[in-house]
């Protein structure tokens, strides 16, 4: 646990290390062609959606996490209040701490001149790339890496929301065209592979079920209500199945 | 004003769940219920964010042939269920929507 190279001193943590930090972003590459067509999906969607250019930009600046400005953007449309996508974003939002969980050991010992800035820039495609360098040489700190990961999500992410605000507002009547199924389609190619064994399919469809029962209710709480009920039916199912598994072995 | 004061809030949330894991995992580990919890939110929350969008159309229940909503959906749920890919599943599912509504479907 005294390895100096995993746990090296502050002076060394912040020793600019450019060939990690370049490395970081060309791994992270293959993930920005893909976040491309969202970013300008959203800024394009955000202002049809009735956002200012300004709330728009400040939106990706400030918060930084794709699919909750997609929700968010979507709600304002049906003219929802603010706590309720508040409330929606901190839930779709809620995974990044799970890998908040997975990364923070391999950044064990990082002053807050990093922790804060690698914290607010973790993002699903960073994760992705950063275990995976994590996992094959766990030996090392990969704050550099990650930080080169992070800066290119970053830049990309403000590129793509500010070319998508200029096609929305020259293109007349996007919304006419349906560019509200884009996302449901985007939600839908996101959440498909996700459902990989019955605890998942059983979140969702309850999910779906109280969802549809309960879209009437104020404030669109509905929502709030709908993905409770969705992960405590997840969660049920699966230590329900694993303890029948549990039973059957015992025999 | 309205939007602003949301961004702030949004903000505050999605850096509240983001960083401070990340501080205190030398000390702390999730337990591991809310671990496992958490691997069903992203499922729950956009299940029940699409499902409304896509059958109800103008306040009334739409599950009909003539919902291109609907017929687009299905269609990327097949998709999506059997390349696993992303980029395509929104190409194929926009392609069918757009066909459908220049066919004349709601």
């Amino acid at each position: 646990m005294k390895d100096p190279e995993r746990y090296p001193d502050n002076q060394r943590a912040d020793t600019f290390n450019k060939r990690e930090l370049l490395l970081g972003a060309r791994d992270t590459l293959p993930m920005i062609v893909g976040a491309i067509p969202f970013g300008i999906l959203f800024g394009a969607l955000a202002t049809s959606a009735g956002m200012s250019v300004y709330a728009t930009m400040a939106m990706s600046l400030f918060v930084f996490a794709g699919s909750s400005q997609f929700v968010a953007a979507t709600l304002i449309s049906q003219g929802v209040g603010v706590a309720v996508i508040v409330m929606t974003t901190f839930f779709v939002n809620l995974r990044h701490a799970l890998y908040s969980a997975s990364l923070g050991p391999y950044f064990k010992g990082l002053k807050q001149r990093w922790l804060l800035p690698l914290g607010f820039l973790l993002t699903d495609e960073t994760y992705a790339v950063v275990i995976k360098r994590a996992n094959e040489s766990p030996e090392k700190r990969h704050h550099w890496y990650c930080l080169g990961s992070s800066i290119a999500m970053y830049v990309n992410w403000q590129l793509c929301t500010l070319i998508g605000i200029t096609a929305g507002n020259a293109l007349e009547n996007l919304s006419g065209w349906g560019l509200e199924f884009a996302m449901i389609v985007t939600f839908i190619g996101i959440v498909v592979p996700l459902i990989t064994r019955m605890p998942m399919l059983v979140a969702a469809l309850v999910a779906i079920a109280v969802g549809l029962l309960t879209r009437d209710i104020a404030h669109n709480l509905g929502l709030i209500v709908a993905s409770v009920a969705g992960v405590a039916a997840g969660y049920m199912t699966e230590v329900i199945s694993e303890r029948n598994a549990a039973g059957v072995t015992e025999q | 004003m309205k939007n602003f004061l949301l961004i702030f809030f949004m903000m505050i949330v999605t850096f509240g769940v983001r960083y401070p894991v990340l501080a205190l995992i030398g000390r702390y580990d999730l337990p591991k219920p809310l671990k496992r919890a958490l691997q069903f939110v992203p499922v729950a929350v956009l299940s029940a964010l699409c499902a409304p969008m896509v059958l109800i159309q103008d306040g009334q229940w739409a599950i009909s042939v003539t919902n291109a909503y609907l017929l687009a959906s299905v269609v990327a749920i097949l998709v999506a269920w059997k390349t696993h890919h992303l980029l395509l599943t929104i190409v194929v599912g926009m392609i069918v929507f757009t066909v459908l509504r220049v066919a004349g479907l709601g």
